[in-house]
């Protein structure tokens, strides 16, 4: 019962809660609500119909979350009114709450007192109903025994009661009367009937009211002593009593003076009249004294008084022991001991005659009830009051205490959050300006860097320039060793420096690529021969390098070939740094190509490699690439071209751990690294920017011990402007370029690897040499035999060579055997390069070896040196820029001016030696005069010191005339035919100095040089400045 | 003589002249310069070498013995020779080239006759040390070898 109510209260003290809640969001709200709604809504509901309502509605509502929005944001945007308003938010909710919790506490006590006023008068009301109809039995069987009086002694004569008959029978009825303590009866005696009666009683009437003035105690309460009645009118002497009172036996009743007033008004009004409560006699206790008249005859109820009085013939008289009696009645009832309970005579209203309890005075809650005992003159009631003080609201104060704590907590909360939210805003706007603060300095940083780097490239050249001219002064060997060492680490600085250039400008994006044709081969032939020196310093071990180059990639491509090189050139270091063994792989597709053959591509073995070293799956380093997932995004008809470059090696790999930060600047695997392979691991880094400005990506995979490979994309656009046509051009072009005169025979490679016998077969057809690769020698051999197609070159592989061949006369038996034709040449294919040019002869037969790693070029120089076609070119040494030279120099017209003989010979045998058209001259007069269009030179090398006329001079005036017949041909003045159809002559001229500092750069471009290049020609500065316009 | 002993000489000379810094490595670019097109272009060259400086040498030894010295013209032929010999190689001939130089910017006819007196000295000695290195490359060559390089 109590659990319900409980949970009834809970119920209620949520809604509440819920109430209060609403009230405050309504009370935020109010203001937007305001702001952004009356107006509207007014015009709403002035009458719209209904759609137009919904959609004004809407609207609104859109209206209306707009509003909330900008109002947030204006409100989290301006720190201060937000502080100040979540401030007085938290004030109200605090405040709010704790008037709430009060108003609740007041409530539930306020119930709680309700209750108990309501079982106060429950209670009251029960126990004054109980007295009230007790006390109306005892007074109807007075009555009765008023009746039973008038019948039995004054209906009869003689009388059938006398004093012990009414005394036993009163004593034996007094069940009948629980309230009642005494029955006594008086008999009405008139004065005239006083002789008599007191002779017939054998007494006196005795007088009360001294009795009434003195009252006694019960020892020595002594009737005999009373004085006897004075004479009256009449007299009420008490004839019976019951035994209990018997002591009041001839006391004469209406001496009493309550009792007196009592028989008085009894007798007139015919019913029960009750006393003012009065001390009793003997017991001392409060009592009432009841008094019913006994009439002669039965009187109607409409009798008048006069008649009661005569019909009057006694008076009986009850006495109620009030104090015990309500005691005992209490005593019956249950949960006596919780109230207290007074009965008043209240007659008299302003002195009320307490009957029973005490008067002890509580302020707390009373009940009053009436008391109806029958007396219509009299009143009584009862008043009942709570023995203990009322317990306190223990629920409520519970309630409101918990309520209060919880809006407190929520409260809180509230302030933790704003307070939060103002502190991570000030934090973020703190990271905000951290933030511009480091990435400012982080620029600053950069262009710090490029700065000082370029500050520290200045003073460079000069130290450089400087180390250059003292080298040339009067040196011991020791100086000249210093110096030589001071140079190559100045060359070292600067090549980082350009590098640290590099990364500042990509960073700063103040990189951009060039557009111009380029040769990929040519470009990978180079990086191939930059290589090879390293790779034979190596050790022990040969790395084998190898470049393949699809046919489906153009010959031709328009980008920038400088930072492709250094792509490769990066990632080629470092497989070249990290590699002891096996070999170094570049692969050059198209995309498409690729994305073709990823699916088709089974599993390659690993046997399968270039050296037979296991390698990563270059398929692996790719897979994340964004333009494979993507493949729409390739449009096969734009003239852009995306190749896929790839470089395996068999080195030592990355660490796993240190993969994730391959492409971070400065980040080598462990400090280690740098110590022995040098570098400052910024490479890297570098080539995915460019890889990246190249639109391409660049990814790898590395598996330790085994090897890494990366691989990159990047888009070119095709070098010429209809792709396929160029491509059916492609083979012839190519052997022109390097050497027409194969073009059209056959080889025949013996490689049992594939990976090999492709990249062989690759380098041999871009001589225009038909290629039959065969795995087994034996096979080889039947297929010269059959001899269907002449065989001009038989091309062996070392490994073959070694197993199979090697003090064998069966293969040169077999091949002397062809009665046909010139028996095929034979080559063997070398891996090291210390028998490079040398010839093998075994018995008959000789047999060339070509060193690896293949360069078109190279095979080229072999064939020819062996084959005796053509006989211009010069077998060439793997050195590393004699070959790009002489990719640029072969065939090109060149004139050499110097005044000294020595010089220009030696000059001219280098330029010579490069393979070029050497044209001499000793005078700057006559350099003019060869060099007055028309003319067929492509470049001139000038001294510049010479007598009579010095280069400088030479140069202006040669450009002086050419810029005349320049002029002339656009004018029309001269025909073009004329002049070779050049309409704009420019020849390069390039300065030849052994001075580094008076042949500054800015110097010779003032008097229109090209260039200058030191004296005697240092092969790596002379291919600098040459790649610069022969392209 | 035994090819392989004459060979083994040459080398040795060959190394003593570097050696001695008669020769830089110019003269090994010299002499890879030299190929099959071209089997005696050290040889011309030297000898162009040889023709040119003596022919600048007696000019200069004119040029010093005239009353009014013409430093111009003199530096101008020290920068021929310079030019000449740091283009075969010849280093020590070179450096006294840039001290002669030195001595014709100051206009100094002591140090110039006295640098003049060097030139010659290692002009002479450079000639007979190529000279001699030529005769046994000769005798290699005629023995029937190859020329170690």
């Amino acid at each position: 019962m109590s659990l319900l109510h409980v949970f009834g209260f809970g119920l209620k003290v949520g809604h509440l809660l819920w109430m209060l809640c609403c009230w405050v969001a309504s009370m935020i709200s109010m203001n937007w609500f305001i702001n952004g709604e009356f107006k509207d809504a007014d015009t709403v509901l002035l009458g719209h119909s209904g759609s137009k309502m919904w959609l004004k509605f809407w609207d609104k509502f859109s209206n209306y979350s707009f509003n909330i929005h900008h109002q947030y944001y204006q409100y989290v945007g301006s720190k201060r009114i937000s502080k100040t308003w979540w401030r007085k938010l938290l004030f109200s909710w605090i405040i709010g709450w704790i008037l709430a919790s009060i108003s609740i506490l007041y409530y539930m006590s306020f119930q709680a007192t309700e209750k108990r006023k309501e079982t106060l008068a429950s209670m009251c009301d029960e126990r004054a109903r109980m007295l009230q109809d007790q006390f109306n039995v005892s007074m109807n069987h007075i009555q009765a025994i008023s009746i039973f009086i008038s019948t039995f002694h004054h209906g009869k004569t003689p009388s059938a009661i006398d004093q012990r008959t009414f005394a036993r029978y009163t004593e034996r009825t007094a069940f009948e009367r629980p309230l009642t303590s005494g029955v006594a009866y008086a008999v009405r005696v008139l004065h005239s009937e006083r002789e008599q009666f007191e002779k017939q009683q054998g007494w006196t009437i005795k007088r009360m009211d001294t009795l009434e003035q003195n009252p006694v105690h019960k020892d020595d309460y002594n009737p005999d002593l009373l004085e006897p009645s004075p004479i009256q009118e009449e007299y009420a002497p008490v004839i019976f009593a019951q035994d209990i009172v018997s002591h009041v036996v001839s006391l004469d009743m209406l001496s009493g003076q309550e009792d007196s007033k009592n028989v008085l008004c009894a007798r007139k009004s015919g019913k029960g009249v009750l006393t003012a409560p009065f001390r009793l006699l003997k017991t001392n206790r409060l009592g009432v004294i009841l008094t019913f008249a006994v009439y002669k005859r039965d009187l109607p109820l409409t009798a008048t008084p006069t008649e009661r009085i005569q019909a009057t013939v006694g008076y009986l008289g009850g006495v109620f022991d009030i104090e015990s009696l309500v005691e005992k009645l209490l005593q019956q009832l249950a949960s006596k001991q919780t109230i207290l309970v007074n009965v008043l005579d209240t007659t008299n209203q302003s002195y009320p005659i307490s009957m029973y309890g005490s008067n002890a005075s509580n302020d707390g809650l009373e009940h009053v009830s009436l008391l109806n005992f029958g007396d219509p003159f009299r009143k009584h009631e009862m008043r009942c009051r709570f023995k203990q003080k009322p317990p306190w609201p223990w629920l409520g104060i519970t309630t409101s205490i918990g309520i209060l704590v919880i809006a407190l907590l929520v409260g809180h909360i509230f302030h933790a959050t704003v307070n939060r939210l103002a502190k991570v805003e000030d934090d973020c706007h703190k990271m905000m300006e951290l933030k511009k603060q480091a990435e400012a300095a982080d620029v600053a940083k950069s262009q710090f860097l490029a700065t000082v780097s370029h500050e520290i490239r200045t003073p460079m050249n000069g130290v450089l320039g400087m180390l250059h001219m003292l080298m040339d002064t009067d040196l011991d060997v020791t100086q000249l060793d210093y110096v030589r060492t001071a140079q190559a680490s100045g060359k070292a600085l600067v090549a980082l420096i350009n590098e640290v250039l590099d990364q500042a400008k990509i960073k700063s994006g103040k990189l951009e690529l060039e557009e111009v044709q380029f040769d990929l081969r040519a470009i990978l032939d180079d990086v191939l021969s930059l290589f090879s020196g390293k790779s034979q310093d190596k050790g022990v071990e040969v790395v084998q390098l190898a470049v393949y180059i699809s046919d489906q990639v153009p010959q031709m491509l328009i980008g920038d070939p400088g930072r492709f090189r250094q792509i490769i050139i990066n990632l080629m270091g470092n497989s070249i740094k990290f590699t002891e063994k096996g070999h170094i792989l570049v692969t050059v597709h198209l995309v498409e190509e690729v994305i073709d053959s990823i699916e088709v591509e089974t599993e390659s073995s690993s046997e399968n490699t270039l050296s037979g070293f296991p390698v990563a799956d270059r398929r692996q380093s790719w897979k994340g690439f964004r333009t494979f997932s993507q493949e729409g995004s390739i449009n096969p008809f734009s003239h852009s071209i995306s190749l896929i470059v790839s470089v395996e090696d068999a080195g030592e790999g990355i660490p796993l751990e240190a993969q994730s930060r391959v492409f971070t600047p400065f980040m080598q695997v462990d400090p280690s690294i740098s110590r022995t392979h040098g570098g400052t691991g910024i490479g890297l880094s570098i080539s995915k920017c460019l890889v990246n400005l190249m639109k391409g990506e660049i990814g790898f995979v590395s598996i330790p011990k085994i090897g890494s490979t990366f691989t990159f994309t990047a888009v070119f656009t095709s070098g010429s402007s209809s792709s396929k046509k160029y491509k059916s051009q492609q083979i012839n072009k190519m052997s022109n370029s390097v050497s027409s005169e194969f073009y059209g025979m056959r080889a025949l490679v013996m490689d049992p690897r594939p990976v090999r016998a492709k990249v062989s077969k690759y380098q041999i057809r871009r001589l225009g040499i038909h290629v039959e690769v065969v795995s087994q020698w034996k096979q080889g051999l039947s297929s010269i035999r059959r001899g269907s197609n002449a065989i001009n070159m038989v091309i062996i592989e070392q490994e073959v060579w070694d197993k199979y061949l090697n003090n064998s006369t069966l293969f040169f038996d077999t091949l002397e055997k062809i009665d046909y034709g010139t028996p095929p040449k034979v080559f063997l294919l070398s891996n090291s390069i210390s028998s490079s040019g040398a010839n093998i002869s075994t018995g008959v037969f000789n047999m060339t070896v070509i060193p690896k790693p293949w360069r078109a070029s190279m095979l080229a120089a072999a064939l020819q040196r062996t084959m005796g076609v053509g006989n211009k070119g010069n077998p060439c040494n793997g050195q590393l820029p004699s070959l790009s030279l002489r990719n640029l120099l072969l065939g090109r017209k060149i004139l050499i001016v110097d005044d000294n003989n020595v010089n220009l010979k030696v000059a001219a045998g280098a330029l010579k030696k490069y393979g070029a058209d050497v044209v001499s001259a000793t005078r700057g007069i006559e350099a003019i005069e060869l060099l007055t269009p028309p003319h067929q030179f492509d470049a001139c090398f000038m001294d510049i010191q010479m007598p009579e006329m010095d280069g400088f001079e030479a140069t202006r005036r040669i450009r002086d005339m050419e810029h005349n017949i320049n002029n002339r041909i656009h004018h029309g003045e001269l025909s073009v035919e004329a002049y070779n159809n050049v309409s704009n002559w420019h020849v390069s001229i390039l300065a030849m100095t052994a001075d580094v500092i008076q042949a500054t750069h800015e110097e010779c471009l003032r008097c229109g040089m090209d260039g200058y290049v030191s004296k005697p020609f240092e092969a790596e500065q002379l291919y600098r400045e040459v790649s610069r316009f022969f392209q | 003589m035994d090819l392989v002993q004459l060979q083994r000489q040459f080398v040795d000379y060959r190394t003593s002249l570097y050696h001695e810094g008669f020769l830089d490595e110019q003269f090994t670019q010299l002499q890879e310069l030299q190929d099959e097109n071209n089997p005696d272009f050290v040889v011309e060259v030297v000898s162009l070498f040889f023709e040119d400086s003596e022919r600048l040498l007696n000019e200069l030894a004119r040029a010093l013995e005239q009353q009014s010295i013409d430093y111009k013209r003199i530096d101008a032929h020290v920068h021929q020779l310079k030019g000449s010999s740091s283009s075969i190689g010849a280093q020590r001939v070179q450096k006294v080239c840039i001290a002669f130089r030195n001595y014709c910017e100051e206009q100094n006819v002591e140090g110039c006759l006295k640098c003049l007196q060097q030139v010659w000295h290692e002009y002479s000695l450079v000639k007979t040390k190529l000279e001699s290195l030529f005769q046994l490359e000769q005798q290699i060559l005629t023995a029937g070898g190859s020329i170690p390089m």
